[in-house]
């Protein structure tokens, strides 16, 4: 299992368009991606795909944010999206 | 209303009904879970098609509700339940309720999304069952609108030119629903059953006097709908003074909700407001109005009526009213819970601020306005609203009598503040214990049932008792005087008006709509025939007795077609 932590830079926190440009994007990877709160238990993650599950983990802007995935190959798809976590989307 | 109405028109389904537990039938799990996805799949497209379409917040709205449609996190609790049996019209139905209860419970701003989630849901099972897709449909000619209930958002998208009666499987008189359509004076029937049965395009005739729902009409309802139409537009408008014959006069006030609402009761006739619903400066937000904001709201419904009087109901959140910065949306019991003049004991200063901004719009206006709280149960809250309304320099304090124990103290209550305004539809749910959103409680929550009728009683004796008591106070002239208003929709039921008026309430707030049929039937008797009329409802034993006994009394009603 490999794991990336990135700060959410949308000032509205990761609700509204940047979940949905986040949910989007990490539904069209080809491997399956846990988002969780830092500090919350693995377990607890949810689908990144999902944008009702992103709305309801409530991360605002500031807050750190993990994603894993079961596949090691997927350094490259969870950098691309925490550069999408990294973006202020609403600037 | 009572009123009826035929009407060649399409009937429109407008809510899903779902049988309890729909069970799959001669499919397996994975043929189940291939229709649930392919109809989300479609609905998201569609939305996917209406966003593309929009521009700024409207499309990004949009998308993120395509996006919901077709979820995983939807599908994966929707999938789970198919492979427990269920129907894939019933899994999303009950994974969407999931979700919705979810966001509600998070508030502010994923609370707002909880309807999308529920559009959506209702979406995806019209997409399964082949249906069209459900909202308020938007025909180009009058309809008949068939709900299972309506909620306070649909209000603002009902058109009343194009809607010419509801009738609903649930709800109770004083559901939404009931309200809506008698601030529309629209026909309604609620809790109708087989509402769900009839297909969508049938001609039916909504007798909302009888309460019945016929389909398939003959030339007798089509005459008679043809009178009724003619005699709502013959009832014409309030003149502004309702009087009985012998003189005795009943000042008829308006319940709004914000200027716009004032003006038009104004132009209806309305000699005031008898409830200003302060809510409509909170809804919709996350954090609480400013003082400058209020006052400015607020100064715009004084403006209505410079010689009349407004009374204004501090904030009324909680129960069907949740507010994110008020309300706590996870109380097992919201009806009983921390709302109305409450939310003082979770949120302190909500009410003073408000009370300030009431303060600050009445300075140079020349309005009578008077101050009430909503939810008072004991005469120490009384005592503590009085002492903030001066504090804020409001010479009028009162309180809204709607729970039963305010009723039955209201001599110890006015002891404290000026005035009382009857709100029957709570004190009906509250006395009854009956849910007023529940059509098969609709019979318990009837303003005509005996019990509601005594508390009325005994709120008026309280306040002349307590009256009797200040006389040699030495007042400071300020108004209110112990007097007893009513402000629920029970005032504006024509006959269980002249009912009030005999028990000795002395003014009647209702919609604009119904002041002239009540100012009509009230203008037929004199007050000693109400008292008559009064004590014959009061002595009835069930709700349907008294308004037989007295409605026999009213030829009137006949005459007009209420």
């Amino acid at each position: 299992m490999i794991e990336r932590k990135a700060t959410v830079a949308s000032r509205v926190g990761l609700h509204a368009r940047p979940a949905a440009i986040f949910a989007e994007a990490a539904g069209e990877l080809p491997v399956e991606v846990t988002i969780a709160l830092e500090g919350s238990p693995a377990d607890e993650a949810m689908d990144a795909s999902s944008i009702l599950s992103l709305m309801s983990l409530g991360a605002e802007h500031g807050n750190v944010v993990v994603l894993r995935s079961e596949d090691d190959g997927a350094g490259d798809a969870l950098d691309s999206l925490v550069r999408i976590l990294e973006t202020d989307h609403d600037a | 209303m009572s009123v009826s109405l035929g009407c060649q028109c399409l009937l429109h389904r407008f809510r899903q009904w779902l049988a309890a537990r729909e069970r799959r039938s001669n499919t397996t799990v994975d043929e189940e879970t291939a229709r649930l996805k392919t109809a989300a799949k479609t609905v998201q497209a569609e939305l996917q098609k209406r966003a593309d379409s929009a521009t700024g917040d409207a499309r990004a709205v949009l998308e993120a509700t395509a996006m919901m449609a077709a979820d995983p996190m939807l599908l994966k609790s929707a999938n789970a339940l198919i492979v427990a049996g269920t129907s894939a019209e019933r899994a999303v139905w009950e994974a969407g309720a999931q979700v919705a209860d979810m966001l509600r419970g998070l508030g502010g701003y994923m609370a707002e999304r909880t309807q999308d989630v529920l559009d959506v849901r209702s979406r995806v099972v019209a997409e399964l069952r082949g249906q069209p897709a459900p909202g308020i449909p938007t025909a180009d000619h009058p309809f008949v609108l068939a709900a299972e209930d309506l909620a306070p958002a649909d209000t603002a998208t009902l058109n009343p030119e194009r809607v010419l009666a509801l009738i609903t499987s649930s709800g109770g008189p004083q559901s939404h629903t009931a309200i809506l359509a008698r601030a529309l004076g629209l026909p309604a029937v609620v809790a109708a059953r087989g509402v769900e049965d009839i297909e969508d395009g049938t001609e039916v005739f909504v007798d909302g006097a009888a309460g019945t729902v016929l389909t398939g009409p003959g030339d007798v309802e089509r005459t008679a709908a043809v009178i009724w139409a003619e005699q709502a537009r013959s009832l014409g408008t309030y003149s502004g003074t309702c009087t009985t014959t012998d003189g005795h006069r009943v000042p008829l006030l308006a319940n709004v909700g914000a200027g716009a609402d004032a003006r038009k009761a104004a132009e209806a006739g309305a000699e005031g407001v008898g409830l200003l619903r302060t809510e409509f400066c909170f809804l919709d937000r996350d954090t609480e109005p400013t003082v400058a904001e209020q006052s400015a709201a607020y100064r715009q419904v004084f403006d209505a009526f410079p010689d009349g009087k407004v009374v204004v109901r501090t904030l009324d959140a909680g129960a069907d009213k949740p507010l994110p910065f008020l309300t706590d949306a996870s109380e097992p019991n919201p009806a009983l819970g921390v709302r109305g003049y409450r939310t003082e004991l979770s949120t302190p200063g909500v009410v003073d601020r408000q009370l300030k901004a009431i303060a600050e719009a009445a300075d140079g206006a020349t309005t009578d306005i008077w101050v009430m709280a909503p939810m008072i149960s004991t005469a120490e809250e009384a005592r503590r609203f009085a002492d903030s309304c001066a504090a804020a320099g409001l010479k009028v304090p009162g309180v809204m009598v709607e729970v039963p124990s305010a009723a039955l103290t209201s001599r110890t209550i006015l002891q404290h503040v000026n005035f009382a305004s009857i709100g029957t539809n709570d004190l009906t749910q509250y006395v009854m214990a009956a849910d007023r959103q529940l059509g098969p409680l609709a019979a318990l929550n009837d303003p005509w049932q005996p019990a509601v009728l005594e508390l009325i009683r005994l709120t008026v004796a309280g306040a002349d008792a307590a009256r009797g008591e200040t006389d040699h106070d030495a007042q400071d002239g300020a108004g209110g005087d112990k007097s007893v208003g009513v402000c629920g929709e029970a005032a504006a039921d024509p006959a269980l008006a002249v009912v009030l008026v005999g028990l000795g309430v002395q003014s009647l707030s209702m919609s604009s709509r119904a002041l002239a049929a009540v100012a009509a039937v009230i203008g037929s008797v004199s007050l000693a025939d109400a008292q008559e009329l009064a004590e014959k409802a009061l002595a009835a034993p069930t709700a349907l007795e008294a308004r037989a006994a007295v409605r026999a009394g009213l030829p009137i009603l006949e005459t007009l077609g209420l």
